[in-house]
């Protein structure tokens, strides 16, 4: 196994230095033979986990594959993916996590860990064996019918006091059905004058209010996705201060964009949640900084072009975003390199119960970590993504940051800002 | 086309008065050509030629006392070079109580050219009746006509280059009478 | 000049002035023997409806035709569309047939948007879900101002389900840029929300039709369907039309020279009574001669110049 020396890297922005990476994990020093990388300019960050990835495979290779949203994350910046389980078939048995990750382990170039959903066929109305998806070789953790709400209040409670056998943890796609039948857009000014069904906050705030006070009920641990509005945040902020074992995420988009890009119709920037509004997009910033919310998940979504180039209506909802998190967050953020390490890294880690991915580089520890070149910029052009899909929303858009190089265990996955395989 | 240059490059053809004067002589001839305007009715060609048509049956009611019906024809949706320039306002079209057909319509218009405005409103007019006759009546004749049309009555004959253009001016839309031509010096 | 008429949105009033008066000016000339204009010759304009709309597709086919355009008539119905022909590649088949306009109706709001982005010649919205429908704004408007000689100062109310018409956004932004003062009348469940800042400040909200049928000049109702009562937007047709719909008492209410306007098609006793909509108050039929105008001279503003 090839060693390596980066050479000058600067460790979260702080200190300048040398480190090595030995039979896959930071050693104190480097072999002679060591290959060595002039890392001058380049900060480190511990490698990046994605609790909420969409790979499509099976069923939707045309948008995406595992391998293809490997690359793409690595490529990113990440070593840890969660690949959510609306696939067709659904990620709902042992059978199916367990294709996931094999094909994961093959790309080889990401740890693809397969999210189990929570009940049969994502349709909220039986609860999948979630216990079988745990205890197979995906050692599955986290639970979601994403794409869909766990809408009943009985089958939620449940599901959160049954994984609690097993840590497992529920991750709730916070949407009252009712509320959102045939919305298009957040609910507002702008989708008043584009004629466009509205997505109310009150939808998300309604089943968020409702699932911390049941997680509190049962002592479970709840896991909110996407959290898109203002309101959501006060109802975490309260919950948290109660004690209540909630996490939160917030996708790079929804700290960037708002609900006037739908003027366009362009679907491009069709989303669920929606893109909500600059007063939103500010609190979910300051939530973030604060940590009401306490990760960045991509909810990179790709979709293949006819289900983008069409009318707004009949588009799905979704965006790529693998490749454009960490610049995203950089423009967001600022560069305070441990919070984004604590944000996009340490924290979804954690909750995840993921061993060897959210550590810092100390000796000894596994070497999954990407270096970043924080000086470059970048336009977006969707045609350069490794991704299968191109909805990005960000296309001509100039973002901060270029990710160099990927390491997954010792591994490189990404040089020069190429992916390795 | 050459640039309209400045004054310095621009000579009055017809003063305010030689312009009343040819008013005038032009009203003499259509009473003298049309047995005193019986069964005549005035059209003119937006924009100008409303009001030459106007002044016409006015001065004509000043020489004989009589009333000869005036009205307007607008020729915009009947171009055949609508495509060559951005899309125009319409004119008015109104015409005299009691209609054009059977009656002897004289069309008034500033200028006559190339004849393509005359042609259109011949295509119109055929569209809103039958009258027994048209005559064409135009305060200056330019010359260039690419169609084969004359004008009736005429006020002054005027011989242009094709870099030159006549500017007419009424007081009724541009607060003085004259007739200018203009550029043309670097042809 | 403007390329498309996507929205009202995309008229500045000197523009939506110049097509008021060039409706009147085309209504003029529609009252002689030869209709036929020889303006559009040669020019080619595509009715691509993917809704059935026979009124609107008639009088959009009327006033291609009066120009003297060539009309190409592209239902969704018994043509590939049903077939699942994406939008992209139907404007595909348009722009190699040489559209110079397409008029489109499409049950997805934003679809003329999207399909302007597709093809090079002009598009204008017959109607896109519930987002607007530009030339029925400008022939309410040509309708106003023929019977009430201006559109500065005017009072107009619009009445019923604004939360899913399109008429009533389009009549929103046009008569407020022409001057109008509206002011939107139904149920709080059917008043979109944020609808002033919206499409316009100065848009008034009123849930009490009679506290405001004294003061206006206009009274324009719009179709409620009954269907809206499914999703609890109001409890019964009965109810709605008690508080909602106008009958002779109310409209004895209003001015004696206001006017009462119906975009069609009417749910007689449901929002308007038969005696109301015959009325020789209501424009509903001049409404439709008038679209045939209007229309005319939205096609000859569009493709009356240099592409």
């Amino acid at each position: 196994m090839t060693s390596y020396l980066l050479r000058g890297v600067s460790l979260l922005g702080a200190e300048l230095r040398d480190v090595a990476i030995v039979d896959g994990r930071i050693s104190d020093n480097a072999p002679a033979d060591a290959e060595i990388i002039d890392a001058a300019g380049l900060v480190a960050l511990p490698g990046l986990v994605d609790l909420h990835t969409h790979l499509r495979e099976p069923g939707r290779e045309d948008a995406e594959t595992v391998e293809t949203g490997s690359r793409s994350a690595a490529l990113g910046g990440y070593t840890a993916v969660f690949a959510m389980a609306n696939t067709s078939p659904v990620a709902d048995t042992a059978g199916v996590v367990e294709q996931v990750w094999r094909l994961g382990r093959e790309a080889g170039l990401v740890d693809v860990q397969p999210i189990g959903a929570v009940t049969v066929g994502l349709a909220g109305k039986q609860l999948a064996e979630l216990g079988a998806m745990a205890t197979s070789a995906a050692n599955v953790r986290i639970f979601s019918d994403d794409g869909h709400c766990v809408a009943d209040p009985r089958l939620m409670r449940r599901a959160l006091e049954y994984v609690k056998a097993f840590d497992g943890i529920i991750a709730q796609h916070a949407e009252e059905p009712r509320l959102t039948e045939g919305a298009q857009m957040h609910e507002g000014e702008v989708s008043t004058r584009l004629g466009l069904t509205g997505w109310p906050a009150v939808a998300e705030e309604a089943i968020i209010a409702r699932d911390v006070l049941l997680a509190e009920h049962v002592g479970s641990r709840l896991h909110v996705c996407h959290v898109s509005t203002a309101g959501s945040v006060e109802v975490l902020r309260q919950a948290k201060a109660r004690g209540v074992r909630v996490t939160a995420e917030v996708t790079p988009h929804h700290l960037l964009l708002t609900d006037e890009l739908a003027a366009s119709y362009d679907p491009v920037y069709k989303v669920n949640p929606p893109l909500r509004t600059a007063s939103d997009v500010e609190a979910l910033r300051a939530a973030l900084v604060e940590g009401v919310i306490d990760i960045v998940a991509t909810d990179h979504a790709p979709h293949a072009v006819e289900d983008k180039e069409c009318e707004w209506a009949y588009a799905r909802p979704g965006m790529v975003g693998l490749e454009t998190a960490l610049p995203v967050v950089l423009s967001v953020l600022g560069e305070r390199w441990d919070l984004i390490a604590e944000r996009m890294s340490r924290t979804p880690a954690r909750i995840a119960g993921l061993t060897g991915h959210g550590t810092d580089l100390a000796v000894g520890e596994p070497a999954n970590l990407t270096l970043v070149d924080p000086s470059a910029r970048r336009v977006v052009d969707p045609s350069e993504l490794a991704s299968r899909s191109r909805n990005t929303p960000y296309a001509g858009t100039t973002l901060p940051g270029r990710i160099v190089a990927t390491f997954l265990r010792g591994e490189p996955t990404v040089l020069d800002g190429k992916a390795v395989k | 086309m050459a640039q309209p240059r400045a004054d310095a490059s621009s000579k009055i053809i017809l003063s305010a008065s030689d312009l009343h004067r040819v008013v005038d002589r032009i009203a003499h001839q259509i009473l003298e050509k049309t047995s005193g305007a019986t069964g005549t009715v005035l059209l003119g060609i937006p924009t100008r030629g409303v009001p030459l048509a106007e002044r016409l049956a006015a001065r004509i009611h000043a020489f004989e006392g009589i009333d000869i019906p005036v009205g307007s024809l607008d020729i915009t949706l009947y171009r055949d070079d609508l495509r060559l320039h951005a899309t125009r306002a319409l004119g008015k079209t109104e015409l005299p109580g009691g209609g054009i057909d059977g009656r002897r319509v004289v069309l008034v218009d500033d200028v006559l050219y190339s004849g393509r405005t005359v042609r259109a409103a011949l295509d119109a007019l055929n569209d809103e009746g039958r009258p027994s006759s048209v005559q064409l009546a135009v305060l200056v004749d330019r010359g260039h006509r690419q169609l084969p049309i004359r004008a009736d009555y005429v006020g002054k004959n005027i011989p242009t280059s094709l870099a030159e253009s006549v500017r007419v001016s009424l007081t009724e839309i541009d607060g003085l009478d004259e007739v200018k031509l203009t550029g043309g010096e670097d042809q | 000049m403007i390329k498309h008429l996507r929205s009202a949105a995309d008229l500045d009033a000197p523009t939506a002035t110049l097509i008021l008066d060039t409706a009147g000016e085309m209504a003029a000339l529609a009252g002689r023997e030869v209709k036929k204009l020889p303006t559009l010759r040669g020019r080619t304009v595509v009715n691509l409806f993917y809704e059935d709309s026979t009124r609107t597709r008639i009088s959009f086919e009327a006033a291609a035709k009066r120009l003297s355009a060539d009309v190409i008539n592209f239902s969704a119905k018994g043509s590939s569309v049903s077939k699942g022909e994406s939008l992209k590649d139907t404007a595909l088949t348009l722009q190699a047939m040489g559209a110079d306009a397409v008029v489109i109706r499409h049950p997805a709001s934003g679809a003329p948007h999207r399909l302007a982005a597709w093809v090079d010649g002009s598009v204008v919205n017959a109607g896109d879900g519930t987002h607007e429908h530009p030339t029925q704004a400008l022939l309410d408007a040509y309708t106003m101002r023929s019977r009430l000689g201006r559109l500065d100062g005017l009072r107009v109310a619009i009445v019923g389900d604004v939360l899913h018409s399109r008429v009533a956004r389009s009549n929103v932004l046009l008569l407020t840029t022409l001057g109008a003062q509206v002011t939107l009348v139904g149920p709080p469940t059917l008043i979109p929300v944020d609808i002033a800042a919206a499409l316009s400040p100065a848009t008034k909200v009123s849930y009490d039709l009679d506290s405001v049928l004294p003061d206006m000049d206009v009274v324009m109702m719009l179709r409620v369907q009954t269907e809206r009562m499914q999703d609890s937007y109001f409890p019964s047709a009965r109810e709605y039309s008690r508080r909602y719909g106008l009958d002779l008492a109310r409209m004895r209410k209003m001015p004696e020279h206001a006017i009462v306007m119906h975009p069609g098609p009417m749910n007689r006793g449901m929002e308007i009574t038969p005696e109301v909509a015959d009325s020789s108050r209501s424009t509903i039929v001049e409404q439709v001669a008038n679209g045939v105008s209007a229309r005319m001279a939205v096609l000859y503003l569009l493709l009356g110049g240099k592409a």
